[in-house]
């Protein structure tokens, strides 16, 4: 019994699903704290173009990464219908502004496939793996790599 | 474990151990200083005879040995029988640090220190060199040194008055409600006392009134004490009591005395006064008695002034203990949490009342200012008690300086100044290690030989002084050196040869100072065993910002170096001016904001073709706009009618914001940006408003340094 489920979560899968631009992006779900409505950011100063800001996450400062900026396409509008996934990877904690979220997948993890080597794009190396659900392809992104770096910031 | 009530013992005489040790380093800091009065050696050897016999309660045997030691040497000091000398004080203090490591040793279970035999031996010489006695005689003299200290105790005790004190209560006195318990407690919490009770008018069972009086008291007091101090415990119950106070011994005071009691027995009513009269050793006719209490008291305060000094220092040190709780670091910083929670709070709920649309002068209103206040209260208490001074901070880099000195041969002093100055907790304790690095920096590089400052015409001993104050609302922690100051030409040689800076770069001198500050800069020209382990200063700056503080270097070729180090108060809580720039809200420390003015069109000078200053009281003031500054837009045309904030740095240079409006003035929490998203060039931290969103707070300082400065010009010149 026990020795089944523990076969099943690591065969399994779970991604939340979301739209950016009219594009498929999804990210595992172990790593999703909340998802919030869009609430303006306080800009940051001498911040890359991707740092959207901070918000006010009940008591602590989170910074928002604008994920549509961060891959290379025109920034999110930013209304009432965007979101804000916030997610930690280690100890670190972000939010992602993204256009909506659209579902959340569990999927076999064999149906993840390495991305290929297609070094001319620059959202190339945040894509973990590529799926195809009901005919559309959904992009799994590398978190750590979309996070700004702690230390590459901090200089 | 935490239950084992021998190991709280033990851990409570290991803290003791410190303060005794604190007050050890204290004292020989005077000693050295040169006030080696009995007074100061006293409390050197009664440090360390603290020391000893607590250990020996513990069964400590190498502490107890090494504090036995060394306490008969100082014996010998403290009988006049050896005088200080400046050997003599290095090694007193090489074996204090000894003592301290000691202690260590002895409470984590580590080997005993090493050299402390030598330097016991070297002591021990000291005294046997002159004419002491033999070291078997040493411990013979020993013994009776002991009862001689215990002699002195009592000595200071028989100096001191003793009163003797009868107190009869009337009936009345029960029948107002008052109790002699709390009267008698109150006597004794002055002195030492003796408390008698005479029963002798208390009749048997049968024949006792419930409501009458039979008892008295006879009260021996001994203490630091006046007459008026124990009339004032009996200040409310004078009338319905019976009451005689009389210095024992015989001293002029005594017959004033008497004069004086009569008068209280005399005031009050006649029926309970009539025993009172009775017992009154030397009761004086009434109209005699009633002119000469204005001598009385005089001479009564001059009585108690004299013995009472010496002693005055000891008790209240004695009750400064007593008060104190010793309270989990988690506890308070849950406690600081919490009230940094409790602001945010509080201006949320002002926002949300000042948007209901009440009248100013409302109950709501009223109330609100008073919980303001209160926070505000409670918050200045709960960042007191996470402030400590930095005194112990001080006197371990007294050490630094010892070893640090003897290990380059360099005769050292260290001077301190602002001991007292109190800093965060955190502060201090991550202060330690960047300041050690700064002071080994100093002893090593920052002094020069001895050799070379006879050369120079410096007396062969160098000083290191490290002095902490407070300045406009942070602390400002110095150390310098009167050394022969930074080697600029050598500084920017090295800098060249490491690929710092390229050959033909023109640096000012305070660029070139700076340069100590990169990675990787070393100026030693060989790795000294002492410094140049490769943590250079660009590791202390590193840790002195991560407190949010500041590092400056002023050196003067053959005066000196100084490093200053500027740091927050608290790491909590700031005042701030609440500004809007470019529709974005940001706080400005108050405690760097001079002024504020509005501009006029004649103030605004162009000083280069991107560049502003202004004339402001007749001093020219550059100009930065910090909407430009940071981003938000490119510089106005025009700074005619703006606002600027007039700051000043710790050097004391000035600067201008110009800001779009002030909105207000309020005490804001500091939420680190650090370790969410990192450093942000003139950016000190993020703070929450009342709205819920959050606002930057400033770093002024930081961000003149990294401005661009430019207020003029086309707008394209902003672009990138």
């Amino acid at each position: 019994m026990t020795a089944e489920k523990a076969l099943q979560t690591t065969s399994e899968v779970e991604l939340l699903s979301f739209r950016l631009a009219e594009e498929e992006y999804s990210v595992d779900i172990m790593s999703v704290r909340e998802i919030r409505g869009w609430t303006r950011a306080t800009p940051l100063p001498h911040a890359p173009a991707h740092v959207r800001g901070v918000i006010n996450l009940r008591g602590t400062v989170l910074p928002v990464v604008d994920l549509s900026v961060r891959l290379g396409m025109e920034p999110v509008q930013g209304d009432a219908r965007n979101v804000i996934i916030v997610v930690q990877v280690g100890n670190q904690t972000a939010g992602l502004l993204v256009n909506a979220v659209s579902d959340i997948l569990a999927l076999p993890r064999s149906e993840l496939q390495p991305p290929p080597e297609l070094a001319a794009d620059a959202a190339h190396s945040f894509i973990e793996a590529l799926t195809i659900v009901e005919g559309r392809m959904i992009r799994v992104l590398d978190l750590s790599a979309v996070l700004p770096d702690e230390n590459a910031e901090a200089a | 474990m935490a239950t084992d009530p021998m190991a709280e013992i033990r851990a409570s005489f290991f803290v003791e151990c410190e303060e005794l040790l604190e007050s050890l380093q204290d004292a020989l800091a005077q000693m050295d200083e040169g006030s080696s009065d009995n007074e100061t050696i006293n409390v050197v050897f009664r440090a360390v005879h603290s020391i000893k016999g607590g250990a020996g309660a513990f069964g400590l045997d190498a502490l107890v040995a090494f504090a036995h030691r060394y306490e008969t040497v100082l014996d010998e000091l403290r009988s006049g029988r050896m005088t200080v000398t400046p050997e003599a004080m290095k090694l007193f203090f090489h074996a204090a640090d000894l003592l301290h490591d000691h202690v260590r040793a002895a409470r984590d279970g580590g080997p005993v220190p090493e050299g402390s035999e030598s330097c016991l031996t070297d002591l021990e010489a000291l005294i046997g060199g002159g004419a002491g006695p033999e070291p078997e005689e040493e411990i013979t003299d020993f013994q009776p040194m002991t009862l001689a200290f215990d002699f002195a105790d009592t000595a200071e005790t028989a100096d001191l008055p003793v009163w003797s004190v009868r107190f009869r209560p009337t009936a009345a006195l029960y029948a107002s409600g008052n109790e002699p318990l709390h009267l008698l407690r109150a006597l004794a919490g002055l002195g030492t006392a003796e408390i008698r009770c005479n029963l002798a008018d208390l009749p048997e069972l049968d024949a006792l009134a419930p409501e009458d009086s039979y008892l008295d008291w006879q009260i021996t007091l001994t203490g630091d004490i006046s007459d008026f101090d124990i009339r004032e415990v009996f200040d409310f119950v004078e009338d319905v009591c019976t009451l005689s106070i009389e210095p024992v011994e015989s001293s002029p005071t005594a017959p004033a005395e008497a004069e004086w009691d009569s008068l209280a027995p005399l005031e009050a009513p006649a029926e309970p006064c009539l025993p009172a009269l009775q017992e009154l050793p030397a009761a004086m006719p009434a109209p005699e008695a009633a002119s000469p209490p204005q001598p009385v008291a005089t001479a009564s305060a001059a009585s108690a002034a004299g013995p009472a000094a010496p002693s005055a220092g000891r008790s209240d040190a004695a009750s400064e203990h007593s008060a104190t709780v010793r309270v989990d670091l988690d506890r308070i910083d849950r406690l600081v949490n919490l009230v940094g929670e409790l602001v945010i709070n509080q201006a949320m709920l002002a926002q949300s009342v000042a948007e209901a649309g009440l009248p100013p002068n409302s109950a709501v209103m009223t109330g609100l200012e008073a919980f303001m206040m209160l926070t505000r209260d409670i918050q200045d208490s709960v960042m007191m008690i996470r402030a400590q001074p930095v005194k112990p901070l001080f006197q371990r880099m007294a050490r630094i300086v010892r070893e640090a000195s003897g290990a380059v041969g360099k005769e050292v002093r260290l001077r301190t100044e602002g001991e007292a100055t109190e800093v965060d907790k955190t502060v201090i304790e991550r202060l330690a290690d960047p300041l050690t690095h700064m002071i080994r920096n100093a002893v090593d590089h920052g002094l020069e030989t001895p050799e070379k400052r006879r050369a120079a015409g410096k007396p062969d001993e160098g000083v290191i002084t490290l002095s902490a104050q407070h300045r406009s609302g942070r602390v400002v922690i110095e150390v310098s050196d009167d050394g022969a100051g930074i080697n600029r030409p050598k500084v920017r040689q090295i800098a060249i040869a490491k690929g710092l800076i390229a050959p033909d770069a023109t640096l000012s001198d305070t660029e070139i100072d700076n340069l100590l500050f990169l990675p990787g800069f070393s100026t030693a020209e060989q790795v000294s065993a002492l410094s140049g382990r490769g943590v250079g200063m660009d590791v202390v700056r590193q840790a002195i910002q991560s407190l949010g503080g500041r590092i400056s270097i002023h050196s003067e070729p053959g005066k000196g170096t100084r490093f200053s180090i500027s740091l927050p108060l608290t790491l909590a809580v700031l005042d701030g001016m609440v500004v809007n720039v470019a529709g974005e809200t940001l706080v400005v420390p108050l405690s760097s904001i001079l002024e504020t003015a509005t501009l006029a069109d004649e103030d605004i000078r162009a000083l280069g073709p991107l560049t502003n200053v202004i004339h402001l009281r007749g001093a020219f003031v550059p100009l930065y706009d910090l909407g430009a500054e940071l981003g938000y837009r490119a510089p106005r045309q025009s700074y005619a009618g703006g606002i600027v904030l007039l700051t000043a740095q710790e050097n004391g240079a000035r600067s201008a914001l110009v800001v779009d409006s002030i909105l207000e003035q309020r005490q804001v929490v500091i939420k680190g940006l650090q370790r969410s998203y990192g450093h942000i060039p003139g950016v000190a931290a993020a703070t929450i408003l009342g709205d819920g969103q959050i606002a930057l707070i400033l770093d002024p300082a930081d961000l003149v340094q990294n401005a661009s400065g430019r207020t003029r010009g086309p707008e394209f010149a902003l672009a990138g």
